[in-house]
């Protein structure tokens, strides 16, 4: 059963496993486990980034393909729910059509680039994908009569999944709200969108897809279309990108360029692969997971580290929060020095990209 | 009956013709051997057939259909294998997952995206014997890179068998290959050979292994096909003797 859910692809190492148990209960259980306005929204950020990595680590780590689009097609996503809602008001028919515009318009856009550039040579998609993906960026800023600019857009969710609905008393002392069901929306998304993905990876197509990323002259000499394969994968985890952003809009009820946008989410994105483990899902759940806990937990970690070290030298200005992008820049440098193969593919002992 | 043809088949770099109007036919059941000195066009007009480089002019044809304007992997859909003279596999993948890609290929499954590749049993079950055809059972879950040589080319042979199309091609199949190796692969390829439904294209410089191999063999030389006929008389004849004794040319 177990095995079938995931796709046959178990995780391979005891060590992983305990950490991807903890990390699913934590998250399917976090409103409970960890009440709190903030560490629910942690959760709730760290179920998204694990969808949105994946379907980075499918086009980069299983495809092969380096592409600078990936916070735009996020963003596709979320403007689509936003403006859509704006449209038509605040009902789930507006979130169901723009979901699923969000995502047709994201697996479009792939497309297109896809086909253009995806013949020639790899750089040349990675660098139309960044000229795209910036002239979107200037395009959402300016356009500020439909999405709002530089401010974003605050959006009206139904609502079903906002604190004010109730419909119930307390559960083991938490409030039976929207707001719970708006994270158990986001949380069951997530999990399914992350189960079809490990699926999609230990297909058929998924395997091919390792093939061109392996030797896309052979694949070809195999009788595999090799452009056609990649642009599949580009509109599958540029679709799978939108749906991840459709979700964040949701759980923030706010879209902005600054968000969903952002070159800094990009590279957000490419560490949390790198961290987690490139050409594995799993190292989509663990690259997220420490990688959203780092940003959200670190300054105050460092506070509090900073006023213990009072009175010695030098030390509490190291650990000023102020300083909280230095040691997050430290601990990449080091994860990458250590676990060239990230995380997963150091648990997994060098067997990280063998599909048996 | 004729497999594969090519007419006026011709590629031009710049001002250099590295294969020059190679009209030629090869019939099901016979291995033909291609010889020539290095730099004759022996790669080049396999390169041509298999789509790797487009034609200047003249066309290729596979049961009498042209294959103009078809890709590589369209090609190999159609019936054109190719095995290659440097190795050219899926080096982090194991042994066996190499095979099973060309017989997921060959079973049209490339795009299914919802089932798992291991539900897949048939195309698994034949993977599996053409691990046995090529002696590789042992070795199945080990990645390509940590196998010898002598078993990757057995590999690249045996990634050709496993597709299983109507011409096949051999570049050099047993470059590199140790004394003991070697009879392994001529061996497949003459198991090939008995059927009579295929036709097998051979570029080779080892003249022991032509002779016991070929049906017919052409000679390339400076891109042009200069002789033509059974093993026999092509390795008697002056272009031959003169070529592979290492004399210059002296055909105008």
């Amino acid at each position: 059963m177990i095995g079938t859910l995931l796709s046959g692809d178990l995780p391979r190492s005891r060590i992983l496993t305990a950490l991807l148990v903890v990390i699913f209960l934590g998250l399917a259980l976090a409103p409970f486990l960890f009440p709190g306005v903030r560490s629910v929204d942690t959760a709730a950020r760290i179920s998204i980034f694990i969808v949105l990595v994946a379907s980075y680590d499918l086009l980069l780590g299983y495809a092969g393909i380096v592409s600078f689009a990936h916070t735009m097609f996020f963003g596709i996503g979320a403007y689509g729910v936003a403006l859509t809602l704006q449209a038509m008001g605040r009902g789930w028919d507006a979130v169901l059509i723009g979901t699923l515009a969000g995502a047709g318009t994201a697996a479009a856009i792939a497309l297109v680039i896809g086909l253009f550039s995806l013949r020639v040579r790899a750089i040349f998609f990675a660098m139309i994908t960044l000229a795209v993906a910036s002239a979107v960026g200037v395009l959402v800023s300016q356009l500020s009569g439909l999405t709002g600019g530089e401010d974003g857009l605050n959006i009206q969710i139904p609502r079903e999944l906002t604190p004010a609905f109730k419909f119930g008393g307390e559960l083991w002392g938490v409030k039976l709200n929207g707001k719970l069901l708006a994270y158990y929306l986001v949380f069951g998304t997530a999990l399914v969108l992350f189960l079809l993905m490990l699926r999609i990876v230990n297909s058929p197509f998924g395997r091919t897809l390792l093939a061109v990323r392996e030797n896309d002259f052979r694949a070809e000499a195999i009788g595999y279309p090799v452009v056609r394969y990649r642009t599949a994968a580009t509109c599958l985890s540029a679709a799978i990108a939108a749906l991840a952003g459709a979700l964040y809009a949701l759980w923030l009820r706010y879209v902005g360029p600054e968000t969903v946008l952002s070159m800094e989410l990009m590279i957000d994105i490419l560490l949390m692969v790198v961290i987690g483990g490139m050409g594995t899902i799993w190292g989509a759940v663990i690259g997220a997971t420490l990688f959203v806990i780092a940003q959200n937990y670190l300054q105050e970690v460092m506070g509090w580290a900073s006023a213990a070290t009072e009175g010695v030298p030098l030390l509490p200005n190291l650990l000023d929060p102020d300083r909280w992008l230095l040691w997050l820049g430290l601990l990449f440098v080091l994860s990458v020095y250590f676990f060239p193969a990230g995380i997963v593919g150091r648990l997994r002992a060098g067997k990280w990209n063998d599909p048996k | 009956m004729t497999l594969l043809e090519t007419r006026d088949l011709t590629v031009r770099f710049g001002g250099h013709v590295a294969v020059d109007a190679v009209t030629c036919a090869f019939k099901a059941g016979e291995l033909t051997a291609i010889v020539g000195p290095n730099g004759a066009g022996k790669t080049t007009y396999f390169n041509l057939i298999s789509g790797q480089i487009p034609a200047t002019a003249g066309e290729v044809l596979l049961v009498g259909k042209s294959l103009a304007g078809l890709s590589v992997s369209a090609r190999a859909r159609a019936g054109i294998g190719r095995a290659f003279q440097l190795t050219n596999l899926f080096p982090n993948l194991s042994v066996r997952e190499n095979l099973r890609l060309v017989m997921q290929q060959k079973a049209g499954i490339g795009f299914a995206m919802f089932s798992t590749a291991s539900a897949h049993r048939a195309v698994l079950e034949r993977a599996n014997e053409v691990l046995k055809t090529v002696r590789l059972a042992q070795k199945a879950e080990f990645l390509v890179k940590e196998l010898s040589h002598g078993d990757q080319r057995k590999l690249e042979v045996g990634m050709l068998i496993a597709l299983d199309p109507k011409v096949y091609m051999f570049d050099e199949p047993t470059a590199g290959m140790s004394a003991d190796e070697a009879p392994v692969v001529l061996d497949l390829i003459r198991d090939l050979k008995a059927r009579p439904d295929r036709a097998i294209l051979l570029v080779e410089h080892k003249m022991d292994v032509i002779a016991r191999l070929a049906d017919r063999i052409i000679v390339l030389h400076n891109g042009a096909l200069v002789d033509d006929g059974p093993p026999a008389e092509v390795i008697a004849s002056d272009v031959v003797q003169e070529a592979y004794m290492g004399k210059a040319l002296d055909l105008v």
